[in-house]
């Protein structure tokens, strides 16, 4: 177990990197901390898995440094490095039983026999598989290879951090939730670092303590997921996290805030600050649509916008709106009774309310 | 909707059922029709059953070359099949140098046969061989016209010179046909380059081994020109295997009859082989 950092870390896959374009991970600094269950979320191509096999050590990155505990792990194999690491497709060793399968990463630690046989059924027993133990891997389903996949990677105790690279997609979903709890049951158990690179938030939601969302080879936020809910440190935190995501408007500065169109939002006096002081002209307001509240009657600091669709989904309704040009999205409860054309007064409480310069949240200074 | 009875469709089928005949059936059963028959020439032919079968079972010479035709095709596929892995696992995966051993590779396996055979026969050569030459400037006393070890010697290198290659190349396709995660969760486990041999990479040639096997079987059991060109078959019959004594009798001695059921048995012989060496690899790993 260890501490795992990142120190100006950069990666390009081609030789001879010209632009930011070429890299799949630009410049970044990261800690994972001894013991804790992280996932890293990010869309197909962001640089999830180039970072999971950096950390690995199956691929060596073109900048920077990977500290293991403060030292320098760089060249050092996978092998030297003592991680465990399951992969997004079951890799399992086809002439072997599963039982020899599981037993394999401890036979070659040289770990003795009567401990490899406790360890082998414990970690069968957590993975549901004791009775296929004695079964030949080749013959077993898609989703029972790859839980002798991830078995592998969690048989052995003294490893410095497990990571996993979307481990669950090819299984179906009922499985998915219940192992999604396993791995965070034998995370509890154990206590040893997890890293869990997926695409999908409530997967990262359940099985980590925190998350890491990353864009276009960039960590753009690391926390709790509450944090990425109430507080998107950039737009696409604001609109990859929640579904529907945050309602993301391009706007001008204004006098006492912000418009577009016909509209006018007034924002908190700091934030107007921030506005006159910079000169950047991507500037964007951002709301969930779980916080914008509508009502059936005008008042002071409401804006008139128009009912364009209603979907129901059962427990809650979602609700698109136009106002001026732009579309917005709104969550409502089942009793939200507005029908499609009708006029509806629509308001943004400011705590609620994100200012983004330059994709990046506008916060507080102190 | 009404089924309509049209059989026209098997005329479809004539042109390769002709082709099969005159190439494959027809040639055969001339064979089979020689097999029962004593000719003398044309219009003096005997039935005679299954006497020929019975004399060729029984022939010294038949026997011991078939006991020479075993050991050799069991030397050619013991050191063939390991050396062709060995060498497949020993090149560059890819790259200019990859393809560079891919056609040095090659070359052995375009040169015709008898040409293979002239190539040994001068370069094992004690005087004018380089080979040859070399061994006896080494102080080992060598002459493969002469010793019967050294004869059998310089057919085998021959053709394990010829032949290996073969295996390497397909064993080089298998290799690359593995996926390279496979070698990330091998080397995330901390598996050893024996153990990612004997778990990954072996049993994923298993394929093209069993190819391999079977096309060296078949081809160093029917093998003729090479050893006819190098040894003649000699020193006395040491060197000489099934095909070459099958041809003396054909030709040589115009003992067509039992030539013919000789051929048939030969046949056979080499079916049957095959046949057990494709069902004891493709059965060794089913689950019991």
């Amino acid at each position: 177990m260890a501490e795992i950092q990142l120190k100006s870390l950069a990666h390009s896959y081609s030789d001879m990197p010209e632009g930011p374009d070429d890299y799949a991970i630009r410049q970044l600094d990261h800690v994972w901390h001894k013991g804790g269950a992280y996932a890293l979320l990010g869309p197909s191509g962001c640089g999830k898995s180039t970072m999971l096999n950096i950390i690995s050590g199956l691929v060596q990155p073109s900048e920077g440094e990977v500290l293991f505990d403060g030292k320098r792990v760089n060249e050092l194999s996978p092998r030297d490095r003592n991680i465990a690491q399951v992969f997004q497709f079951p890799v399992i060793y086809d002439s072997m039983t599963v039982y020899d399968n599981l037993a394999f990463p401890l036979k070659n630690n040289k770990v003795p026999a009567s401990k490899i046989k406790a360890r082998v059924h414990e970690i069968a027993e957590v993975l549901e598989i004791q009775d296929k133990l004695y079964k030949k891997a080749k013959n077993l389903t898609a989703d029972e290879k790859q839980k002798v996949s991830m078995g592998r990677g969690l048989v052995r105790e003294d490893v410095t951090a497990i990571l996993f690279d979307e481990p669950l997609t090819v299984i179906d979903p009922q499985l998915k939730w219940k192992l999604r709890r396993k791995l965070k049951q034998i995370h509890e158990q154990f206590d040893i670092t997890m890293v869990y690179v997926t695409h999908d938030q409530l997967e990262a939601s359940t099985f980590a303590d925190k998350i890491a969302v990353m864009y276009g080879g960039q960590i753009v936020q690391f926390g709790t997921p509450t944090e990425l809910f109430e507080q998107p440190n950039h737009t696409f935190v604001g609109f990859f996290i929640g579904s529907p995501g945050m309602n993301l408007i391009e706007v001008q500065r204004c006098a006492r805030g912000v418009c577009f169109g016909n509209t006018n939002v007034s924002l908190e006096p700091w934030q107007v600050d921030v506005l006159q002081r910079t000169r950047s002209t991507n500037i964007k307001i951002g709301i969930r649509p779980e916080f914008v509240e509508v009502s059936s009657v005008a008042s002071d600091d409401t804006f008139e916008a128009e009912v364009m669709d209603v979907e129901d989904l059962g427990t809650y309704k979602i609700v698109t709106v136009q106002l001026d040009h732009e579309k917005m999205k709104v969550r409502e409860s089942e009793d939200f009774a507005a029908s499609i054309g009708s006029r509806v007064y629509l308001s943004f409480p400011k705590q609620w309310l994100k200012l983004y310069m330059d994709e990046f949240l506008v916060q507080e200074q102190d | 909707m009404q089924k309509v009875q049209n059989n026209k469709a098997w005329w479809l089928v004539l042109p390769v059922f002709l082709l099969v005949a005159f190439s494959a059936l027809i040639p055969l059963m001339t064979v089979v029709n020689y097999s029962v028959q004593d000719i003398f020439g044309p219009g003096q032919a005997f039935f005679v059953g299954t006497e020929w079968f019975k004399e060729v079972l029984t022939n010294e010479r038949l026997q011991d070359s078939l006991i020479r035709q075993f050991i050799f095709s069991g030397a050619v596929l013991l050191i063939q099949i390991p050396l062709g892995i060995g060498v497949a696992l020993m090149m560059p995966k890819s790259g200019i140098k990859g393809s560079l051993c891919l056609i040095l590779l090659a070359i052995p396996l375009l040169i015709p046969w008898n040409v293979v055979g002239t190539i040994w026969q001068i370069f094992a050569r004690g005087d004018i061989g380089l080979f040859g030459w070399g061994i006896n400037q080494l102080g080992f006393d060598y002459n493969y016209t002469g010793d019967t070890l050294d004869a059998w010697l310089t057919v085998l290198l021959m053709d394990v010179w010829h032949w290996t290659p073969l295996v390497a190349l397909l064993c080089y396709s298998g290799l690359r046909a593995i996926p390279e995660a496979f070698y990330q969760a091998a080397e995330i486990d901390r598996a050893s380059k024996w153990a990612v041999f004997r778990y990954i990479q072996l049993p994923r040639l298993k394929s093209v081994l069993i190819i391999a096997v079977l096309l060296r079987f078949m081809d160093s059991f029917m093998i003729y020109i090479e050893p006819f060109v190098l040894t003649g078959g000699g020193p006395g019959s040491s060197t000489t295997f099934l095909s070459q004594t099958l041809t003396t009798m054909a030709i040589g001695q115009f003992d067509l009859g039992r030539a013919a059921a000789f051929s048939l048995i030969y046949f056979l012989i080499v079916l049957l082989i095959s046949w057990l060496f494709f069902t004891a690899i493709t059965h060794a790993d089913k689950e019991k």
